[in-house]
């Protein structure tokens, strides 16, 4: 049977990072933050963010565009904005794939 | 920013930690990422994202070489959903 596996946090990787290391749980958690941190401020910089064997966090910037509030069916603009997307790499596809 | 510029400046932060920990560091982090969606999990990063697979329904392709007609199976792929604070701060 399937296992449902449920939803990995900071908590979690924190903990692993304190058992596999041997550091401190604050330190560990403090590491987590670090990491994702560091990834966000290069996002916010216009950087993309490109991890070997993991997968690349790439920007885009979308036009403005028309848009339509569902619930009235008014049009709106859709002011332009920048995006993240995740292009998984080619292992991690295959990982998932695999199960 | 790449893998390596990710660890370098995690190792400047923490100089306590020889660049060795810092490297199997930031590889713990995006394997137990990895491996959780492998097992058909999802992970939530508040304020950054959250990760999770959704499933391709199988399909009829095509071999474009012979044109020859073949099952191309349902698979899981991976889907990223940027966070609130992330798409804030990429709009400032």
């Amino acid at each position: 049977m399937m296992r449902s596996v449920g939803t990995l946090t900071r908590a979690d990787l924190a903990e692993t990072i304190n058992r596999k290391m041997g550091f401190s749980r604050a330190e560990s958690l403090a590491l987590v933050e670090s990491i994702l941190a560091h990834m966000c401020n290069a996002m916010a910089d216009g950087e993309n963010v490109k991890i070997s064997g993991f997968g690349s966090f790439v920007l885009r910037d979308k036009k403005e565009r028309i848009g339509r509030n569902p619930k009235t069916g008014i049009e709106v603009p859709i002011t332009p904005r920048r995006v993240m997307t995740f292009r998984a790499s080619q292992l991690l596809k295959e990982r998932i794939a695999n199960g | 920013m790449i893998r390596s510029e990710l660890v370098q400046a995690l190792a400047k932060e923490n100089p306590d930690l020889r660049p060795e920990e810092v490297e199997q560091t930031v590889d713990i982090f995006f394997e137990e990422i990895a491996r959780r969606l492998a097992e058909g999990g999802r992970v939530e990063l508040r304020g950054f994202g959250a990760f999770s697979t959704r499933e391709r329904e199988s399909r009829k392709g095509r071999n474009p070489r012979t044109g020859e007609t073949v099952d191309v199976p349902s698979k899981k792929v991976p889907y990223f959903k940027p966070g609130k604070e992330m798409r804030e701060r990429l709009n400032p």
